[in-house]
């Protein structure tokens, strides 16, 4: 399974969830599967997709938001997991894509590839549902069955992204529509 | 009033409702007062670049956020101001004190302290300096300029706010 595979097996059972989107590859790989007015799509700002998540599940108690998040990306912002596992939303899915790999500068190797495990940093930065994927057909089960909570979905994929285009839209045009469904 | 129920209440009073805060003593008396009050949502955040990334979320969600914390604070969000707030124009309030300047002991908050103003100078981010108590009514000039404009704001708590 490559994260194009995840991606696809995740679109498919979304229904109302707004979903914050990891910037270059993953994005346009989500876009491109299947576009919602309920995704953000990041552009910038590397290692803070489960930052904005978090803020925008704070201040939406009552809508579910899932993260994609990757594993070059959250080793960034390690501390994230910390103030989210503290705080604990109820309604906060963190979907971490590991392919060992900054997948959209030219796949050089992550930690995760050699002795870090996110799993365990997670558990210690104080993560009360952890759930590791290494399957594609797990991702669907698994995710259908958390619900409310605040969890941790590890999904270890291989390296590798999918060819596709860039997301025409411009930032503001993506900002603009997220906040018109969220706020209307 | 005390300098730090003035910052208190006029924060409040301009309609912020989230604050992320990253400590500094300088800060030491408004913090605790944010928590006793329990009025406006706090959350303590582990580094100011991870406040802004979720001052953006929630933002997006319809919150109106404010980040505490020290100037030293700014070098390390300077990308996600930059990438995520000025690309998307997305209005943060910046509050933070003024470390490395007037009356500083620290020699190692004087590097970072010289620069901060320049610094926001060059990332062109709109600045207001309160340096005595009457100043702090400039917060709800600067919230509203956040607002006009979405842009994120610096407001600068200097040592002589608090009258030394």
């Amino acid at each position: 399974m490559r994260r194009y595979d995840a991606l696809k097996e995740i679109t498919e059972i979304l229904t109302d969830e707004l979903v914050v989107c990891n910037l270059g590859d993953p994005s346009r790989e989500l876009y491109n599967i299947k576009d919602r007015l309920e995704n953000f799509y990041m552009m910038g700002s590397m290692g803070l997709s489960s930052s904005i998540a978090f803020g925008l599940a704070i201040s939406q108690p009552k809508r579910k938001i899932w993260c994609i998040d990757g594993d070059g990306s959250i080793l960034m912002n390690l501390g994230s997991l910390s103030t989210i596992a503290n705080n604990a939303p109820s309604n906060l899915t963190l979907i971490i894509i590991d392919n060992g790999s900054y997948g959209s500068t030219g796949d050089q190797m992550t930690y995760t590839r050699r002795k870090t495990k996110l799993e365990i940093i997670a558990q210690g930065a104080g993560f009360e549902s952890i759930s590791v994927i290494e399957n594609k057909t797990e991702i669907s089960p698994i995710l259908k069955k958390l619900g409310w909570g605040c969890h941790l979905v590890l999904i270890k994929t291989m390296p590798g992204s999918e060819q596709v285009e860039n997301i025409p839209l411009l930032p503001e045009e993506i900002k603009k529509r997220f906040m018109d469904l969220i706020l209307k | 009033m005390s300098v730090d129920l003035k910052l208190y209440e006029t924060i409040k009073n301009t309609g912020i409702n989230l604050l992320l805060s990253v400590p500094c003593i300088m800060l030491k008396n408004l913090l605790e007062l944010i928590n006793e009050k329990n009025e406006i949502e706090h959350i303590q955040v582990t580094r100011e670049e991870e406040g802004v990334g979720i001052a953006a979320g929630a933002y997006l969600g319809g919150k109106l956020p404010a980040i505490l914390m020290q100037n030293s604070g700014l070098g390390n969000s300077i990308n996600a101001i930059k990438s995520l707030l000025e690309l998307y124009k997305i209005p943060v309030i910046f509050i933070m004190s003024h470390r490395g300047a007037e009356g500083e002991k620290i020699i190692a908050q004087m590097p970072m302290g010289q620069i901060t103003i320049d610094l926001l100078k060059l990332l062109t981010i709109k600045t207001y300096i309160l340096n005595s108590p009457g100043k702090i009514k400039d917060i709800i000039k600067a919230v509203d300029k956040a607002k006009k404009t979405k842009k994120p704001i610096a407001i600068i708590l200097k040592r002589t706010l608090w009258g030394s």
